[in-house]
């Protein structure tokens, strides 16, 4: 029982982390993308390597100072969005996805090839590109701060803090354009693109539109994640965590703003939780009503993969029984529905 | 979800919400179905785990072993040589001899590294070792059975000189073209028979590469045999996802993009799946790994993956024939082309659907086959060639049948001769920067039509 309640603070702890941080920013980018604007965008994750990588290379490789990283970042996000858009927004939705989740696997690829070892510092990474972000924190970075039973390092606080105001910035953002005449034709780009086509908005532009700035918000993620773990690696990127924010997004609700927020906390509550305790099980003597042990079906490695398995079968299972997640309107998210 | 090439991504106005001709169910019946969804959701999705888990069940008896097959070119299985296996500290394990089929194996106490020696006094003349010297260091898992590879040369390999590197290349993409075409003509099908863009696709090439893997390495059985299972058990998951996922949101009018994510969520959950059983290790299979190079003019090729080329040739002139002569063929086409025209026409869109599922999924096996024949065995080997696989899809034409052929090949070729100017790990980039090239100039593909591209 001591077990449980411990991987139920762990769970509680991850809620906040640097890393829920990182699934809501890609989810808030995702939601505009597919849950206002019905754009399928599988590749979310590379704008949030660009992100992270903008910062890496420019400190760490070029010696620039960390605002102008930030600034590199989220250029090079926005001539992501713009390459992937130009050849693919005239299509049909499954072409936009197929091309993400191609271009995102690409630029990994292309990252950690011996070939770019140089700018990007292939598989050994790049580290050291943070310093100067913790020498504004106002408190002791080396600290450490105890938050309702839950302990902190100082620098992991500064990066939450951060981190936090920039979701909270962002839904900020996301409600008041949501509100305006500019959401509501993002809106009926998805219901009916024929119909605000014939309403005489120009649907290529504001699909363009969307996708820059949902990837801006996912090389915000990048960035902040990129802080939070202080080195950079390609496969840090890998293609499965755009489904994980997915994830998170259907579950919280897409096309409501506090939709992905949520969903990335209940998400890392998940993860977290089910993590510690599948650890707990598999390294006790625990049997299954005595027919076999844990420990020797799973091995302390598998644990780590539990959460995508956990994950793909909660997306299908949203996405077949509550399209609409917790917060969701039912008749918003019925994509090409009959 | 429903055929894609009349509809755009949104809800066509006109069509009535009862069910199309193809999927008309007993009226009233369709409570029933949609309570027995949810249990053949769960059976699909184990369905995975569960072949996988038994199969390894079978080696466990066993115990920890290093085993190989030594075999040349020109020799064939080399019979009689003594390999011995000793401890990283030098302490004898035991020893060991190869049968009429070239193979060893010696049983070795525990997990651990071992240093396994062949005797190279009881080769036959000609026959060496290769650069790596006559032993090889291998770390044994738990009820592991470790393959060890000789690289052995019959002396034939020294005459390469006038091979042309552009030649090689053409050669080597032509086999991974084939081997992406073969792979993706049933994700094209599939495509143009529902409209679902099925991104689960990959991880049939992987159970297909897997489960002959597990047959042949821990149960012994010939890789031909086992390639034969692998196949079968592939067109039985195509028809189990087809019956137990796809034909039961079909039913319940799930739209086309909730179904490429479910399809997404599969992929994942499959893949992880197969990663937890299999492990993160790349392997080879047990046969035909020693082969060398056989020299042929302008280029060279091992025998293996001489007759991939000429499996895949023999595999893809006789689904083109069955598409074009037989009247299950015709009925895929038509289906493909236009939906409600061919279910008018007195087409069980349902059946055609389902030899779909099941022709993809054993062509898909049999690409995974192939592929852990040429690249070894991983967990993710399948979602690695889908990206490929779109790409020849849509360079070729999505939802055409002979599209996937042609867009594959070209694809494969694309990306082994693009390694003339980039580097070798760099060259799914190109095939991937291909892709996007396409979309902007011919966004149809080769052969495909532009009512298709919304």
């Amino acid at each position: 029982m001591g077990e449980l309640l411990d991987a139920f603070q762990l769970g509680v702890r991850a809620m906040f982390a640097y890393q829920a941080v990182f699934f809501a920013l890609l989810a808030i980018g995702l939601n505009l993308h597919f849950g206002y604007t019905g754009l399928l965008n599988f590749g979310q994750i590379a704008f949030a390597m660009v992100g992270g990588y903008g910062i890496a290379i420019s400190v760490a490789q070029w010696d620039l100072p960390f605002w102008v990283g930030v600034v590199v970042g989220l250029g090079a996000a926005v001539i992501l969005a713009l390459l992937l858009g130009l050849p693919t927004l005239r299509l049909r939705a499954d072409y936009l996805a197929i091309v993400t989740i191609a271009t995102a696997e690409a630029l990994r690829l292309l990252f950690r090839s011996v070939g770019s070892t140089e700018v990007t510092g292939s598989t050994e990474g790049l580290f050291d590109f943070n310093s100067s972000f913790f020498t504004w924190c106002p408190w002791s970075v080396s600290g450490r701060f105890d938050i309702l039973g839950t302990r902190w390092r100082g620098s992991e606080l500064w990066v939450i803090t951060i981190g936090w105001s920039i979701v909270l910035l962002s839904c900020l953002l996301v409600w008041a354009l949501m509100r305006s005449p500019w959401g509501r034709v993002l809106r009926a780009v998805r219901e009916d693109e024929d119909a605000a086509r014939a309403l005489g908005k120009n649907v290529y532009a504001f699909k363009m539109q969307s996708l820059v700035l949902g990837g801006i918000f996912g090389a915000l993620g990048g960035m902040v994640y990129a802080v939070g773990t202080g080195s950079q690696n390609p496969d840090q990127y890998q293609n499965a965590n755009t489904f994980l924010a997915y994830g998170a997004l259907i579950l919280g609700g897409a096309a409501r703003v506090l939709g992905p927020v949520i969903g990335a906390m209940l998400l890392w509550f998940i993860i977290a939780f089910s993590d510690s305790a599948l650890a707990a099980l598999v390294s006790g003597d625990n049997s299954f009503f005595g027919l076999f042990e844990w420990g020797d079906l799973l091995s302390t490695t598998d644990i780590a993969y539990i959460r995508f398995i956990i994950i793909g079968l909660g997306l299908m299972l949203l996405m077949i029984f509550r399209p609409q997640g917790i917060l969701g309107d039912r008749r918003e998210v019925m994509l090409d529905a009959r | 979800m429903t055929h894609a090439p009349d509809r755009v991504r949104r809800e066509d106005p006109r069509r009535t919400p009862s069910p199309s001709t193809g999927q008309a169910g007993i009226p009233g019946h369709r409570s029933s179905a949609g309570r027995r969804t949810l249990l053949r959701l769960l059976l699909v999705t184990f369905f995975g785990l569960a072949i996988a888990a038994l199969t390894p069940g079978v080696a466990s008896a066993v115990g920890e072993q290093v085993r190989g097959t030594l075999t040349t070119g020109a020799t064939g299985p080399i019979a009689g040589v003594t390999i011995t296996v000793e401890t990283s500290d030098g302490q004898a394990v035991g020893e060991g001899e190869t049968d009429d089929r070239g193979r060893f194996s010696v049983p070795v106490p525990g997990p651990g590294e071992y240093v396994v020696t062949l005797d190279t006094d009881s080769l036959p003349e000609n026959v060496t070792v290769g650069s790596a010297g006559d032993t090889r260091t291998v770390t044994v898992e738990p009820n592991g059975r470790e393959p060890v590879n000789f690289g052995l040369s019959d002396g034939q390999r020294g005459s390469g000189s006038d091979r042309i590197l552009a030649v090689q290349l053409f050669v080597d993409g032509l086999r991974f073209g084939l081997l992406i075409a073969i792979s993706a003509v049933g994700l094209s099908l599939i495509f143009g028979t529902t409209g679902l863009t099925n991104f689960a696709h990959g991880e049939l090439v992987t159970i297909g590469a897997i489960v002959a893997f597990y047959l042949n390495v821990d149960a012994d059985i010939p890789l031909l045999a086992a390639a034969v299972i692998a196949v079968v058990i592939g067109g039985l998951v195509g028809a189990l996802n087809e019956l137990g996922l796809w034909r039961p949101l079909r039913r319940r009018g799930t739209g086309l993009v909730a179904a490429l994510v479910v399809s997404i969520g599969l992929s994942l959950a499959v893949r992880y799946v197969i990663q937890t059983v299999y492990g993160g290790r790349s392997n080879p299979y047990l046969d035909y790994q020693s082969q060398r190079a056989r020299d042929y003019g302008a280029f060279a090729l091992t025998d293996r993956d001489l007759y991939s080329i000429i499996i895949s040739l023999v595999v893809l002139v006789a689904v083109a024939l069955m598409l074009q002569r037989s009247r299950i063929g015709k009925a895929m086409r038509a289906v493909a082309d236009n939906r409600d025209l061919a279910a008018s026409s007195g087409i069980d869109v349902n059946r055609v659907i389902l030899v779909v599922w099941v022709m993809g999924g054993a062509l898909a096996a049999l690409g995974g086959v192939l592929l852990g024949l040429s690249d070894q065995i991983q967990w993710d080997m399948g979602f690695r060639l889908l990206l490929l696989m779109f790409a020849g899809v849509t360079l070729g034409g999505l939802g055409t049948a002979y599209g996937a052929l042609v867009g594959g090949i070209i694809v494969g070729v694309f990306v082994q001769m693009s390694t003339l100017v980039i580097r070798d790990d760099m060259k799914y980039v190109g095939g991937l920067l291909l892709l996007i090239l396409i979309l902007v100039v011919r966004p149809q593909g080769i052969l495909g039509s532009k009512a298709r591209i919304g």
